[in-house]
Order: C-alpha cells, then structure tokens, then sequence
C-alpha cells in the first residue's frame, strides 16, 4: 500500500512506497530535491540535509 | 520455548540510501531484525553504555566520518563488536595514514610526498614532476582533489589552501598522476575475500561514480585479488572497498581503502550479491551460533 504526501519545496504530490522507513532519502519528481523521512506516522518529509566536508565513503 | 539465539545487531546510520536499504533487506532475508539507530539522534554516555552491550554488533553506516569514528571509538572501547572497527575507519578516513599503512605492508602505490608548508609542497611537486595531485589527507568522493599541470597552477592552489583552507588544509598531501585508460577499478573485500569489482570508466581524470562515472563488471584476476586483499588487511579489514589504479607499465596501485562502501551500482554489474556477503560477513563476526568461523575475525 502506497501513501501520499506532498513535497515541502515546491507541493508535488509525492507517493511512498510501502516499504519506505525512516531516514530514507527520496527524490522529489517534480523539483528534483532531495528529501528526508522524518516520520512515517504521522508520515513527514523535509528537505535533506546538504552534503557536508566529511561525508562520503 | 526456546530461548532466541539469533545474533542482536544494530545498524548506525543517518541518511538511509539505497545501500543501508538493502542491508536491511539482506538481514531480514537470514532471519535476523536489525534494528537501526539514527546516530544524529542518539546520546552516548561513555559512562554507561549498558544499553549499547546488548548487541553482539554494530554495523556502522553513517555517512558522516567523524561520526562514525567518534561512536565506534566509544563502542570497541568498551569492547562492543562493530563492523568496521574504529581503527580502520580511523586509517581509511585518513589518506595520509592510509598510504603509511599500505606502504608499510609493501603494497605498492603511486609516489607521494607530504608536506606541511606551501613552498615545501611546490617543491615535492616539482620532484614528482606535472601533471601532478593535490588532495585534502581527509575527504571523499573525489572532492577537492586537484590536478596542477604547471608550476603556475600548483602555487594558485597551494596558496588557496593555504589562506582559505582550515588547518586540515596545510597538510599537502601530493601524489604523481597516474596516467590511467579512462578507467580505475574497485574492488569489494568482505571477510578478507575479494568478492567482486568494477571498472569505473569517466571521461574526467577523476574517476569516482560518486563524480559521475559510469560502473562495467571487472572480472578478478589473480593479481586484483592478491593486491586487494593485501591492502586491506593493512588497514584492519572488515567490509571494505579497495580504488586500484592501471599504471602505464601494466602495474596496479592501490590508490585508497574505503570503509562504508558504496555499492549500488555493483550489483547487477558483477551480479555480486554485495549486501548478502556483508550481511553473512557481520554475522559471522557476530558470533552467530552454527555459523563455521569467519576467515576474518572483525577486529575490535
């Protein structure tokens, strides 16, 4: 089962997976930014945070 | 009932990407819930890390270094397992410590020079001749790495290293270019074994997917897996990754050993299951029971 919600930036309706969890890391369809799981109940999005120096592999 | 004998593990983490996703998934296929614990969100007590010892591991998924370091240096100092162990992700964060410890181990990478002023940069640039590679000793995904072709372009750099750099700056790291055919390798090492890798082909010098490379199976030869596997056990081992680079006269060099390894794009290209192996790999060095004995014990 999907669920739907709305992108924080520019309010593209956005559907999430069932399987989405916390934290994970969407791509808004229509912006194209990227954004956080914040909760999944109640389900909340908000923009991820931007790269930082020490980030990555 | 029976008692539940299965292995307690953790997942830290803060973004979760594709690859924390499918970690998840890899457990849970064996069984085994992992629980995920948001690192930007946890407090740690040093004085009391009871709750942390009911995990027999913790696998460690933060995208930020210093986090990962700081909280698996609170963990394995009070003797909780984590994949990796601090003191990889300690030598694997660092490019200049990377490099010691490889050389160290005899494993052969490209010539480079560390120096602590500008002027004595310029000069180790100029003994290693142009073009040559300018890299910040901590940093990822190819970032701020330069490629100076002349004497003009090296002092530009080192001097805005220097005045608008942090003090981690006016460590220079120099290394030669290596003139390498469109493409570097990546190597998976899980557990001591070499378990696939990639060709990671780009038009631009530098060659990290995370720069837009694009990723074709590379298949392993004696000498990938020799090299990959040498280099990281010089760093501690774990679940690692291993850039390689072609040099014109046919010899590999190891170029770096990354510690949260990115793969999703290495899957279908190696048709490696790379998530499943980490995933037995962690239970293994949990001490799952029934499990025969990892070839290579996570150090803590």
């Amino acid at each position: 089962m999907t669920e739907q919600t709305t992108c924080p930036q520019c309010a593209a309706p956005i559907e999430l997976a069932a399987d989405t969890i916390q934290g994970e890391i969407l791509q808004c369809p229509e912006c194209g930014v990227e954004l956080e799981v914040m909760s999944l109940d109640p389900l909340s999005l908000d923009l991820a945070p931007e790269v930082e120096e020490d980030w990555g592999e | 009932m029976s008692a539940d004998t299965r292995p307690r593990i953790a997942m830290l983490h803060s973004r979760v990407r594709v690859e924390e996703k499918l970690l998840l998934g890899a457990f849970e296929a064996r069984g085994v819930p992992v629980e995920p614990v948001d690192v930007r969100q946890a407090v740690f007590d040093p004085q009391r890390l009871d709750s942390w010892r009911g995990y027999d591991l913790v696998l460690d998924r933060c995208i930020s270094q210093s986090q990962s370091l700081a909280a698996l240096h609170l963990l394995n100092d009070a003797g909780i397992r984590t994949v990796n162990a601090a003191s990889v992700v300690e030598l694997c964060g660092d490019k200049l410590r990377t490099t010691s410890a490889l050389i160290q181990a005899g494993v052969p990478v490209p010539r480079t020079r560390i120096a602590f002023t500008p002027e004595a940069a310029l000069e180790a640039v100029e003994e290693l001749g142009y073009p040559a590679i300018l890299k910040p000793a901590t940093g990822s995904w190819g970032r701020l790495l330069s490629k100076v072709n002349d004497r003009e372009a090296a002092e530009a750099v080192l001097e805005h290293k220097q005045v608008l750099g942090g003090y981690q700056h006016h460590v220079y790291y120099v290394q030669e270019h290596v003139e390498k055919p469109g493409r570097d390798i990546r190597s998976f090492v899980v557990g001591g074994e070499t378990i696939a890798a990639i060709y990671r082909y780009a038009g631009h010098w530098i060659t990290n997917t995370a720069q837009g490379g694009r990723a074709e199976n590379c298949p392993l030869t004696p000498e990938i897996v020799a090299l990959s596997n040498q280099a990281a056990a010089a760093v501690g081992g774990g679940a690692l990754a291993v850039d390689l680079l072609e040099a014109p006269d046919g010899r590999l060099l190891v170029n770096e050993v990354n510690h949260t390894m990115e793969f999703r794009n290495s899957i279908d290209t190696t048709g490696v299951d790379i998530p499943a192996r980490v995933a037995e790999y962690a239970l293994c060095a949990a001490g799952e029971p029934g499990r025969s004995p990892c070839q290579e014990a996570a150090p803590v």
